[in-house]
């Protein structure tokens, strides 16, 4: 058995945060009131669980105590004449509080999962997609502030008062705390699968600094994705996204080289791909494939699971793939996805048409469109052309690893390789 | 606990239906719609107002002249000043105005995007700090 140090225990309240926070969330009707309680709870678990041992619903005890905690303080609150808190400890169903902690299972809730109303609120559309995101970290994953900041390249002080103005509007405003509605939930899925996607694409492509992959945020981004798999099983987008994460992660240990190079996907090594995740992230698709409702991660997912069929670079079915661009661009038509069928297009019908598709794209401040162009045109031999747009990708990239490996390109290309 | 009265959630007795501004702003310079454009904005926003004095959601609601005719009245060291407005030199300016009750963010929204649809200009929605008691 482990022991129940500080450390573990702290590990353990982070793995229960988002189901912990998102029940008090419901139970105390406040999310700064439910953030305080789990924190109390903490400070109580640090000083009994060494002597008591883990309670057997580790959850369950973290709600139970952080609510008595909260009634306790609502009541000291109310006492004092405060009308808010008078209303709260309604809420809070005084009449049956402290009860044991053992028999607290009933807290972990009845219909819908509480984390699910939690991300719904989270990724409000009323939220700004960078507010989105780090709510969503903070609340669900457990992540402190400072990692979120740390994540997102802002300063601390920065985040910390994008996360107090965000919980401060949940509150004014009334956003509600609660699963939308049938009708509403194409709509409110789409900003919940974004934070997700943005998530794993951060920790994936950082946007600068010296890490090409900031692992922890592509494992959050898979757990959430997970979870909501979980939660809504019925949703094929939901299960493409998380089918596309996990396809995408399983070629992470080959992405980098030995000094942490960028290796693109034609030069890796596929022994080092992680066939688990493939599998997994295979057998989503295929579950997607069956339900027959495609949208864009499903799409995308399929893509990546062409790639993952391939034993090596040559045998990819790009005729397969570039066929799937066309369907993605039915429902997502996006440069970006031009740009990347583009490149499907090229090992169809050569670097040509390819380059033609890609100059009619408006992507002029993209670093993408650039190494893209840069490639085609070394392709077509026409060297100093590519050399020209490989500048352009570089000044447009702050992330290392990227810029090492174009500036690789651009030599080999000036030196007619 | 500093930070603040802790909410309401949707279950709070006696504090469940909350206030919203829903304000239209026109911008100075922006060419006017047409006249049969305006016609319809005038009868759809007549039809939304009367839909949501049915509903119970209305509280108030209305179109003001254009900011040349504002007045700004200032309380200043013991004197009531009066200067000629508006208050605010920005090219944006309150056209108008609904206040309506909602129980919460969503169902304002949704009354939001009726009221946009029916003066066809955009619609900000911010909360009131606190419900009157009736």
């Amino acid at each position: 058995m482990t022991a129940l140090d500080p450390a573990e225990i702290a590990r353990i309240f982070r793995a229960e945060y988002g189901r912990a926070v998102a029940s008090l969330v419901r139970l105390l009707g406040d999310i700064d009131l439910a953030e305080e309680a789990v924190q109390e709870a903490f400070t109580a678990a640090v000083q009994r669980w060494p002597s008591t041992g883990l309670p057997p619903s580790p959850a369950g005890w973290i709600i139970t105590t952080g609510r008595n905690w909260a009634i306790n303080w609502l009541r000291r609150e109310s006492s004092r004449g405060y009308r808010h808190a008078q209303a709260a400890l309604v809420h809070a169903g005084t009449d049956a509080s402290f009860r044991n902690p053992a028999e607290m299972d009933d807290e972990v809730s009845p219909v819908y999962d509480d984390r699910l109303r939690l991300i719904f609120t989270c990724c409000h559309p009323a939220l700004a997609p960078a507010v989105q995101t780090a709510l969503t970290l903070r609340l669900l994953g457990g992540l402190e502030t400072a990692e979120i900041a740390r994540a997102f390249m802002v300063p601390e002080a920065t985040m910390a008062q994008r996360l107090v103005r965000a919980k401060a509007k949940i509150k004014a405003a009334k956003i509600p705390y609660r699963v939308p509605g049938e009708a509403e939930l194409p709509d409110r899925l789409r900003p919940v699968l974004a934070v997700l996607y943005l998530i794993f694409n951060e920790g994936y492509e950082a946007s600068s600094g010296a890490a090409l992959v900031r692992e922890d945020l592509c494992a959050e981004a898979i757990r959430l994705a997970r979870l909501l798999a979980d939660l809504m099983p019925d949703e094929p987008e939901v299960l493409g996204l998380l089918a596309l994460l996990l396809l995408i992660q399983a070629r992470r240990p080959a992405r980098t080289g030995p000094n942490g190079e960028l290796v693109l996907l034609a030069d890796q090594d596929r022994t080092r791909w992680d066939r688990a995740l493939i599998a997994e992230g295979q057998d989503l698709v295929r579950a997607c494939l069956r339900r027959n409702q495609p949208g864009p991660y499903q799409i995308q997912a399929a893509i990546n699971a062409v790639h993952a069929d391939a034993p090596t670079a040559a045998d990819t079915d790009w005729r397969q793939i570039l066929a799937l661009y066309d369907q993605l661009m039915a429902v997502a038509p996006t440069p970006v996805v031009a740009l990347n069928r583009a490149v499907a297009l090229a090992e169809v019908a050569g670097p040509g048409p390819a380059l033609a598709a890609v100059d009619a794209l408006d992507l002029k401040r993209y670093h993408l469109y650039h190494a893209t162009r840069a490639d085609l045109l070394r392709r077509l031999g026409r060297r100093e052309e590519a050399s020209i747009a490989y500048d352009e990708a570089l000044r447009l990239t702050g992330n290392a690893a990227e810029r090492a490996f174009l500036q690789r390109r651009r030599d080999d290309t000036a030196r007619g390789r | 606990m500093s930070s603040g009265r802790p909410g309401t959630g949707p279950e709070g007795e006696g504090l469940t239906v909350a206030q919203y501004l829903l304000s239209v702003h026109m911008i100075e310079g922006e060419p006017a719609p047409a006249p049969e454009v305006m016609e319809q904005a005038y009868r759809d926003v007549d039809a939304f107002n009367k839909e949501l004095q049915a509903s119970g959601a209305w509280v108030f609601a209305g179109g003001l002249h254009p900011p040349t005719t504002a007045t700004v009245v200032r309380y200043q060291d013991g004197d009531v000043v009066t200067t000629d407005g508006p208050f605010a030199e920005t090219k944006e300016h309150l056209g108008g105005f609904w206040v309506v009750k909602a129980p919460d963010l969503d169902a304002a929204l949704a009354l939001a995007g009726r009221a946009s649809r029916a003066c066809q200009r955009p619609v900000e929605v911010r909360p009131f700090q606190d419900v009157p008691e009736d």
